[in-house]
């Protein structure tokens, strides 16, 4: 039986000690190539747990354990530094507020991650120019736009933008957080589409966060993070 | 490294405007740094260079210092006089190689009045053993013939706004107004000396026997009652002074600057007191040294201030760059690659502002040099000169360096958290 792409087991953390944790999860894993909805509403821990599955955060007890080529790897082991080299070279974020470098174009920005990684840049082929493009194409934007500073480009465009510089050089695992929350249903739907198929067509993990369940369908799996989470359902109880 | 450079100069094109104000900014703090500096040294040297290429200042025997203020800085009065065959023995020493007599003591509207010789003019030095120049007309000359002819200074001509063939009086003793006035003997200006920076340039000169000549019906300060002699008769009178107020020595060799100074010292005549113009003038600017010391507060305070607005200006720029910063550390970029942007920006800025600092200093120097030479006798440098400028430089590097490590180690800590998790 091969590992799965992250396994987490009796994972706990603290902000601060002399709180409750914020953080308690008995198992919890993600199969390569799986497009996994976690939803919860604000507040229930969901910016902490993809801070730990990023390696931004260490866990107080418990492993969160990757699997890449059959090599396993604990973040908890990895030094700060290792964990930063990890985080790039494995993992492509979308936030909520794509996050643009507005002096950039756009092209400058989708290829910013093979700037800072040698796998990613490795792994985008030998023209990464040409593969940024491809990405850009396939996520619908107009090739006219691609010099363009980001600053010209509508919100939508903007997002894909972010989408098409978490794909590039195919991260195992891409992690978005809360991407749609800007975007009107239409162009959220349209939007979800394109980028599961990009996570599809480089076999990436997606952990795709959301207070928004209509989105669930498009997903494998969906994960309420009240059920993962045992003090999210605890102090959900407590607030009832 | 080559992406991270593109990178950080793309960023900083972005931000052009807010850096073009600080390395102007840093660009000012270095001038004022230098340039107080710069005047500071240059006062110095200025000063210590009243008067040069003479060895000895001679005169009555009182301190060194007060010789110095009387005889080169006409401040004050001498408290004895020399005679004048003391003078002809100096000055007959095999080891002097001229001798110019001084005498002091009668004003003109404020203005010292100096007697002196032809020589004066032949063998005075300022500055770096500059001679005294002539911007209009000649020197007196010296004569039984022409004995009412003065020489003034370029402050005197030019506050009192006079012009050669003026007619000026004299008044008998230093100081202000309700002098008594040598009102029957005028004097005819006949040169005009070129500015020098120095208290030359507020004396009107005139020959010893000029001197004579206006006291032969004096007595104890006051005209003779009732004895008169016109300014025509003058010349059948001996006009020889009697006594000087100092005088200036050149040697013929340096060497014997100590024997010389000895000789005069002991000489058997009358007390006499010879100084070394370069050694009293250093005594002197202790004295007034409070002037020195001021300016190197100011230009301590300029340094803290200017590096210190500096930082400030930095540290202000990383609040406005932390998200970008923030983003950068989500697409990949390590807390060294962080800072390595952050400090190579500020320690290039700092080079460019210390730069164009260091040229615009130049520039002032280069346009109004000879105007700030001639006007407040300071030679100032046009580049960086002195050993302490390129040590103010360094410093102004190294709050470059510290501007821009602080910022990078505040946003290695900062920049993570914020990146994964992006507020505005």
């Amino acid at each position: 039986m091969t590992s799965p792409l992250l396994n987490v087991d009796h994972l706990r953390f603290h902000w601060n000690r002399s709180e409750a944790p914020c953080i308690d999860i008995e198992h919890f894993e993600v199969a390569a190539g799986e497009r996994i909805f976690v939803h919860g509403p604000s507040g229930s821990g969901k910016s902490t747990l993809l801070g730990l599955l990023g390696g931004v955060l260490v866990a107080d007890r418990g492993t969160v354990q990757v699997t890449i080529d059959h090599v396993s790897i604990g973040l908890g082991q990895l030094s700060s530094a290792a964990r930063d080299r990890f985080r790039v070279d494995h993992i492509g974020f979308i936030f909520q507020q794509f996050n643009l470098i507005s002096y950039l174009s756009v092209l400058d920005n989708v290829l910013l991650p093979c700037r800072f990684s040698a796998r990613r840049q490795q792994r985008a082929g030998t023209n990464v120019r040409a593969e940024a493009q491809r990405l850009l194409h396939a996520l619908d934007l107009a090739p006219a736009l691609m010099a363009r500073p980001v600053t010209q480009l509508s919100v939508g465009q903007q997002q894909r933008v972010a989408a098409a510089r978490a794909l590039i050089g195919r991260p195992e695992v891409v992690i978005a957080d809360e991407p749609t929350s800007a975007l009107d249903a239409e162009r959220q739907d349209r939007f979800l589409d394109l980028l599961l198929q990009e996570c599809a067509a480089s076999n990436a993990s997606l952990l795709f966060v959301s207070h928004d369940r209509r989105l669930a369908p498009h997903f494998t799996r969906e994960v309420a993070l009240h059920d993962l989470n045992r003090v999210a359902s605890i102090a959900e109880e407590a607030t009832i | 490294m080559k992406h991270l450079l593109r990178l950080a100069l793309a960023s900083a094109w972005n931000r052009r405007a807010t850096l073009g104000l600080t390395v102007m900014a840093i660009a000012l703090s270095v001038t004022m740094l230098l340039g107080v500096e710069r005047a500071r040294i240059a006062a110095r040297e200025g000063f210590a260079q009243s008067v040069s290429g003479t060895d000895l200042v001679v005169g009555a025997r009182t301190s060194p210092v007060q010789l110095m203020l009387y005889a080169v800085f006409r401040l004050g009065e001498a408290t004895n006089n020399v005679r004048w065959s003391s003078f002809e023995a100096v000055a007959a020493n095999p080891a002097v190689a001229w001798a110019v007599p001084l005498s002091l003591g009668d004003s003109h509207r404020g203005f010292a009045v100096l007697g002196t010789s032809t020589s004066y003019f032949e063998h005075f030095r300022y500055g770096y053993r500059k001679p005294l120049a002539f911007s209009a007309g000649r020197a007196f000359s010296g004569t039984i013939d022409s004995v009412f002819e003065a020489v003034i200074g370029a402050e005197v001509a030019q506050s009192l706004g006079y012009g050669l063939g003026r007619r000026i009086t004299l008044s008998h003793g230093a100081g202000g107004a309700g002098l008594p006035e040598h009102a029957d003997k005028p004097f005819t200006v006949v040169g005009i000396l070129a500015p020098t920076g120095t208290p030359v340039d507020r004396t009107v000169h005139i020959s010893l026997q000029a001197i004579e000549a206006i006291h032969l019906d004096w007595q104890a300060g006051a005209p003779i009652a009732g004895f008169a002699i016109p300014a025509e008769y003058v010349r059948k009178f001996d006009l020889t002074p009697k006594t000087i107020t100092a005088m200036l020595v050149g040697l013929k060799s340096r060497g014997a600057v100590f024997k010389v100074q000895r000789s005069v010292n002991e000489f058997a005549g009358e007390p006499l007191l010879a100084v070394l113009p370069g050694v009293a003038l250093d005594q002197l600017w202790q004295v007034v040294g409070v002037a020195e010391r001021t300016l190197l507060a100011v230009s301590a305070m300029i340094v803290v201030v200017g590096l210190a607005g500096m930082v400030a200006v930095v540290l202000a720029s990383l609040n406005e760059r932390r998200r970008e910063l923030a983003i950068l550390r989500s697409v990949g970029a390590g807390p060294r690659q962080i800072a390595t942007l952050l400090v190579t920006e500020s320690v290039v800025m700092t080079f460019l502002g210390a730069a164009l600092g260091i040229l615009a200093l130049a520039l002032v120097g280069l346009l109004a040099g000879p105007w700030i030479e001639a006007t407040f006798s300071m030679a100032l440098k046009v580049w960086v000169g002195s050993a302490g400028e390129w040590i103010l430089l360094g410093y102004v590097m190294l709050a470059g360096v510290v501007a821009g490590g602080i910022p990078a180690w505040r946003a290695c800590r900062l920049a993570l958290a914020d990146g994964l998790t992006p507020k505005l």
